[in-house]
Parts: C-alpha cells; structure tokens; sequence
C-alpha cells in the first residue's frame, strides 16, 4: 500500500477521488431514496386502505427494514460531510426551513407506526395512521424539492420546478411501494396494488417530462448537459424500465418488477447527478474540484468506505434474506 | 425573534439534551440483552426468555425514538453551525461518516432481526443479530465520542487559510483521532450508560417487589421482577464505585487539558492554593445561587480538598482561577452546580449499591421497603446524572466550540436569520418536549403491561407475599 506520506499527498492509487466521491454520494442518496422510498410509498398506500389488517400487513411489511433504509440519509450527510464540508455547510444552512421540514417529517414517519402498534383502540390509530400517511407524503415531497432546488442553485423555499420534482418523487416512491408490497403480500390486497401501480407511474412518467422541459426552457446553462451521452441514456432507460415495471406488473414477475423501480430510481439521481455535474453546488459557486476535502482525509475515508460498504451491503442482504417472503401473521411491531 | 446565535446554541442543546437519554437506554441495555439472549439459547429457562422479550420491547422504543431524534443532529451541523463545518469540517465529518457506516449501520439492520426475527431466523444468528445490535450501540459511541472529544482537547491539525479563511486542517490523523480526551469520555460514558439502566432496572424490580411484598396487592410475574432488581443491583454493585473511582481521575485530567473548564466547575475566580473542596454547598442566597464564587461559598469544604483533586495528592496545588483567562467566561452557576449534583449522585448510587447489596447477602432484599423506597425514586436519577455530566463538559467549555481555536459564537451559520432560527427553536421546543412525553408513556405501557406469558414454568417469588403474611395472622 501507499506509505504514510503519500498518503498525505496523493491520491490512493492515483484515482480521481473528487469525481468518485461524487458519484458515490449521488450512488447512497438513489440507495436511500429506493429502500426508504418503498417506506414512503407504503405510507401513502396505508391511506387508501380502510381494512384493519390490511393496514397491520401493511406495516408488518416495512416493520423491520424502515430504520435499516433510513440510516443511509445518515450515511449520505456523513459522506458529504466529510468529502464536502463547504457543500455540508452552505447547502444546509441555505435549505435551512426545507431541510427541517425533511427531519420532521421523517420524525413522523418513523414514530407513527410504533405509535399506531401501542393502543387498539379507534380513535388513537385513526390519529396516528393519519400522521403515519402525512410523514410518508412530506417526507419524500420535501426532498424533491430540495433536490430541485440543489439543482438549480435556487435560494428560495418554495419553488415551481421544486413543487414539480417534489411531486414526482412522492409518485416514485408509491410505485417502489407498490412494487415492494407486491412482494410482501398475497391475495387480494396484492391484487388490488396494481392498479395504484400502474397510476403512480404514469404521473411519475408526467412530471419527470414537465421538470425536463423546465429544464430545457428556462435553464439555458443546463441545455447542453440535458443532451449529454449518459443523461440522455439515463431518460431513455426511464421510458424503458417504466415499460418492464409494466410488462413485470401485468405478467406478475414481481421481482422483476421491483428491481425496475430500483432502476427508475436510480436512473433519476443519475438525471440529476448528470444535469448538476462538475458543479455540486451552483448557488455557493463550487464545484466538485473546488469543494473536495483535503487529499489525507479523503484518502482515509476513502479506504473506509472501501472496506465498510461491500460489508453494508452483507447486513442488508441478511436482513432481507432473513424475512424473505409475504409477512406472517403476528409479526408485527 | 431571537439572535440567530443565541437561539442555535439552545436548539442544539436542546436536541442533545433529549436525544441523549435514548442511546444510554441502548447503550446501557446492550451487555443486558446479549447476555439474555445467550442464557435464553443455551438454558431454555423461561426466565431467560421473559427478560430478553421484555427488555428488547424497551430497546426497540429506545432505538426508534433515538434514530428520529438522532438524525437531526447529523444535519445540524450543516444547518446550524456552517462555519464551524466550514471550518473544521476536514476533521470532524470523517467521525461522522464512520460512525454512519461502521454503527449505526450494523445497529439498524440487525435490529430488525433482533426485534421481529425469532422465529425467522436460527439460533446462530440471532445471537449473531444480538451482539450486533449490541456492538454497533457501542461503537456508534465511539466515533461519536472521538468527533466531541476531539473539540475538547484538539490534536493532529495545522491552521491553513483556504479562500480568505481560516480551517483546521488534518496532518496527525492518529493524533488527533486517539486525542487525550478521548478514552477518559468513552469509559465514563460506557460505563454511564450502564449504570443508568441499573438503576433503571433496579428501580422498577423494587417498585413491583414493594407492591407485592410490602404493600400486599399481588403482582403477575412477581419472579421476573424480582430477577430483574438483581440484576439491577449486581450490575450497580460493579459500575457505581468505577464511576466515582474514574471520574476522580478524569477531573485531573480536566485540570491539565481545561484549566478554564475545571475552574468553572469548582468556582475559583483568583488563582489560589490549598483550594478546599465543597461536597456539601448550599446557597444561602440568590446570589450565591447565580452567581457562586469558591470563596464565599457556604458549605462542607475540605481543607485543600479541591487541590488534591486537581493534583492527585497535593493540597498545596495551585489552581488557576477563571480571572486568568481572557475574554468571555463559561456560565460558572450552571457548570458549578452541575458538577456538584453528579458528584453527589455518584455517591448516592454507591451507597445504594452497597446497602442493597448488603441486603441481598443477608437474605432481606424483599423485606427492605425502605430501600425499595430508595431505590424507586432513584429509577430515572441514572439518566439525570449523565444529563448533568454532559452539562458540566458542554457549557464548562465555553465559550470555545473547538478549544482554544474557534468561539461557539464564531462558528453559527452567517446566513441563519433571526426568523428561520425562531421558527426552527419554537419547533424543537414542542416536538422534542413531545417526543419525551410519547416516549415515556409507552415505556410506562410496557412497564405496566409486564413481561410476556411464555411456556414453561414461571420462576416463582422468593418471599412470602405481605397478603398472606396478614392472612395468617
């Protein structure tokens, strides 16, 4: 391995660490918004469900990998952390308002299903099934919007292609719910998802058009990066994997499906990733080059991620391994 | 509205303040559930099993209720203290992310095998699951620790101007990581942790042991309730002495490495020697109360008591008073009692310690209702005392965020306007007082609802119940 000194000085092995972290850091958040997404999107199911053990099935699904799924906004604010602190600072103290209103809606969603599960009785589970569904509605809405909002460089709170991605991700993360329930369930509630699916998606195909066309008008700077080799293959392979997760639904491959909702997901952090880069931070003025940490910390913590992420994802692959297959009765909360 | 800096400061106190109560409840449940967890597997003892189901149901609640509270301090950084990010973001995000990737990681996955995979999974790895949960608790410490410590005795690092301003930059990072700090904060607050949730433990056993025993209304599971104070107690037996014991040398350590902070705990404004040590203090006045000065102090001292503390061994030391340091001082009302009430909590849960166990040995633990009494109202007093030493080490550092090189003052986001830092405040007064409120109710729930019926023969009460002691008579 590199010695000590070069450690200081150059990048290990002479990789372009800045551009890596960067894709890394894009690569955590789409991991986080495809796990935690289906959370999200089994929240907003939980309100068209009426049934009481529909709504415990429902919960039963999401019950032991919702804490799991959200560490990695945990994990994404530490790597940005320590890979760019200047983005870390100014980002979020500019996003002040929106980026509190992400944690408390996060607070809501994960409280509220621990709440529902204490009491039985009526009135306390209407009021904490409602709460359950408003954090899992703003939990998602808000991060679009700030992801919008990152893009574009804005400074204000509220914004029309904030609304509009916020909308988006809220569609997104009810066909990743859907798909994820389509898994986990069986009968008649699993047959009934279908139809959310099929309408969650085609708002989604919607509004990720209407945000590409504001892109396309009223941000002549990000024109040219819109017809870019991977951003223009990264919306190709949305219309494409929209028409598996299709296909998947209607023909009842659900893995294949769920693992289409992965790619959408993906593919829209990669879109906006794409349309960002070499900027990460247009309103501050950075740039990946200019924002990235000192090169001894960088390459310390990119030899921590090295070793940390592939055993990440062992965790995960024995959690779900270890509760594959429909929810069984009385393993709820 | 309130100064943005002003207004920052207590919003992040507030949120540790709140959060920190629900990793001592993990932490400290930790080596209990893992050691369950092993006797339930190799014995098959139902007792095993009603304390492992039981006390996962607490951690469980603990652990969402800390995830929620705790993800906010993550961003807070960002939010509320950019320039310090800016600053010494090279240094202190690395902790952070590790900890994301090496604790809370391991902590939250298999946490869901630990909590709803019994039956899913083999006896292998659900203790795998168990030390797990249990290690990714602790290790989440460590980092988290190594990122506070370092900002209390700072190492390894150069000033460098980047862009007109001025950072903290990584050249040692060994030293900086292994700062002296750091192992004296990790085993007073490990060892913390589980003291508390003796307490803790110790303190609901005796509540149902009393109700059964002393005051006669039969309690279900009175068994595993007595079990439990054991528990309780043994564990108190071994961590309330190692407190006491460690945090007298640790206040040397302050002494060394935070002469201002160690000032600020024992009130000395003029440098003096032969200091005495006040124990027992009480404030005579508003003004003693407010604004407490060594000197005048009424109280228990101990003649030079205070310079033998900071010395190891000399009453003649010398202190340095706080009028040798310039510039702003710490609040010394709040750091002095502070320091006071954790120092007498910590003799407190000794004697407790002792006592209960002198009655454990005699045979007369389920007879004593007044040290049932004792123990009762010391349930919660565990977390109080961690409360209070995290007090002591925050406010007694200031006015430094990183000692000696950047003021709290300094490192608040310029940008944060008095409005947004209201709004934010108003919020986190409501939702985090509510969040402690919801959490309390549902432990109290799960208190009340008891352990769970399993198979097996239950573990029967050793003592004759007071109801039928009267229905003899």
């Amino acid at each position: 391995m590199t010695d000590p000194v070069s450690l200081a000085t150059d990048p290990l092995f002479g990789l372009p660490l800045a551009d890596l972290w960067f894709g890394l850091l894009f690569c955590i958040f789409a991991t986080f918004l495809f796990l935690d997404g289906f959370d999200f999107g089994v929240g907003a199911l939980f309100a068209t469900r009426e049934d009481a053990d529909e709504r415990e099935q429902l919960l039963s699904a999401i019950g032991p990998f919702w804490d799991g799924n959200e560490v990695w906004l945990v994990v994404f604010g530490g790597a940005m952390f320590a890979a760019f602190p200047a983005v870390y600072a100014n980002l979020f103290s500019r996003h002040y308002l929106l980026l509190f209103a992400i944690l408390g809606a996060l607070i809501l969603r994960g409280l509220a299903p621990e709440m529902y599960e204490q009491r039985h009785d009526e009135a306390w589970q209407r009021w904490w099934g409602r709460a359950f569904v408003i954090g899992s509605l703003t939990a998602p809405f808000f991060l679009g919007m700030f992801t919008a909002n990152w893009l574009l460089g804005a400074t204000t709170i509220v914004t029309l292609p904030g609304v509009v991605v916020g909308s988006a991700v809220v569609a997104l993360t009810v066909v990743d719910g859907v798909a994820f329930l389509r898994l986990k369930t069986r009968g008649d509630l699993r047959e009934s998802l279908q139809t959310d699916g099929y309408r969650a998606l085609v708002a989604y195909l919607v509004l990720v058009v209407v945000t590409l066309g504001y892109v396309y008008g009223a941000v002549p700077a990000m024109r040219s990066a819109l017809f870019s080799a991977p951003v223009a293959a990264l919306v190709l392979a949305t219309l494409v994997l929209a028409g598996v997760y299709a296909a998947a639904t209607q023909a009842d491959r659900y893995y294949v499906a769920f693992g289409a909702t992965a790619g959408l997901v993906f593919a829209l952090v990669g879109i906006v990733a794409g349309l960002m880069y070499p900027a990460i931070d247009r309103a501050g003025g950075l740039t990946v080059e200019t924002a990235i940490v000192s090169t001894l910390p960088l390459n310390l913590m990119s030899i921590g991620a090295a070793i940390l992420l592939p055993l990440i994802f062992v965790y995960f692959v024995v959690l779900y391994s270890a509760f594959s297959g429909p929810v069984r009765a009385g393993e709820s909360y | 509205m309130i100064d943005p800096v002003f207004a920052s400061r207590v919003q992040f106190a507030l949120t540790t303040i709140v959060h920190i109560v629900f990793p001592v409840m993990s932490m400290g449940l930790a080596p209990f559930l893992v050691y369950f967890t092993w006797k339930d597997i190799r014995t098959g003892k139902p007792i095993y099993e009603q304390l492992r189901r039981f006390w996962t149901q607490i951690f469980a609640v603990s652990f969402v209720v800390g995830t929620v509270t705790g993800i906010v301090l993550e961003f807070e950084f960002g939010t509320n203290f950019a320039a310090f990010s800016m600053t010494a973001g090279e240094l202190f995000g690395g902790p952070l992310a590790l900890e994301g990737m090496m604790a809370f990681m391991l902590e939250a996955t298999f946490l869901g095998i630990f909590v709803f995979g019994r039956e899913r999974v083999g006896n292998v790895l659900y203790m795998c699951s168990a030390i797990a949960v249990g290690l990714g608790t602790w290790l989440s410490a460590l980092w988290i620790l190594i990122a506070n410590s370092w900002m209390q005795t700072p190492r390894g690092y150069e000033l460098a101007t980047e862009n007109g301003r001025t950072i903290v930059q990584l050249v040692d990072p060994v030293a900086a990581y292994a700062n002296p700090r750091f192992p004296w904060m990790f085993v007073h607050m490990q060892n913390a942790a589980v003291e508390s949730v003796a307490l803790f433990m110790a303190g609901l056993g005796a509540y149902f042991v009393f109700r059964h025993y002393v005051w006669g209304y039969p309690v279900e599971h009175i068994g595993f309730w007595e079990t439990t104070l054991k528990f309780g107690l043994l564990a108190l037996l071994i961590t309330a002495p190692l407190q006491v014991l460690h945090g007298d040398l640790y206040a040397r350590h302050v002494v060394e490495t935070q002469p201002q902070k160690f000032a600020a705990m024992e009130a000395v404004w003029e440098t003096d020697s032969y200091v005495p040590e006040y124990i027992v203090a009480f404030p005579t006045s508003i003004q003693e109360l407010l604004d407490p000065r060594a000197k005048d102090i009424f109280g228990i001292g101990i003649p030079g008591g205070a310079s033998w503390l900071a010395s190891g061994g000399d009453p003649q030391a010398t202190i340095q008073g706080l009028e040798e340091f310039g510039g702003p001082q710490p609040p010394v009302a709040i750091v002095f009692w502070a320091f006071r009430l954790m120092v007498a909590l910590g003799f407190w849960f000794i004697l407790l310690a002792v006592w209960g166990g002198y009655r454990w040995w005699r045979g007369e633990l389920l007879a004593d209702d007044l040290l049932h009494k004792a123990l009762m109202i010391s349930t919660p007093l565990g977390i109080f005392a961690v409360e209070l030493g995290w007090v002591v080490t925050e406010v007694g550092r200031q006015p430094w965020l990183i000692q000696d090189v950047l003021r709290t003052s300094e490192g608040v986001s310029t940008g944060l306007t008095a409005v947004e830092a209201t709004t934010t405040l108003a919020g986190f007064v409501v939702v985090y007082l509510g969040l402690l409120a919801l959490y309390t109710y549902v432990v109290v729930r799960l208190i009340r609802a008891g352990p769970p019926k399993v198979e097996g023969p239950e573990l029967d009460g050793a003592g004759t119940p007071a109801s039928e002691v009267q229905a003899d008579d």
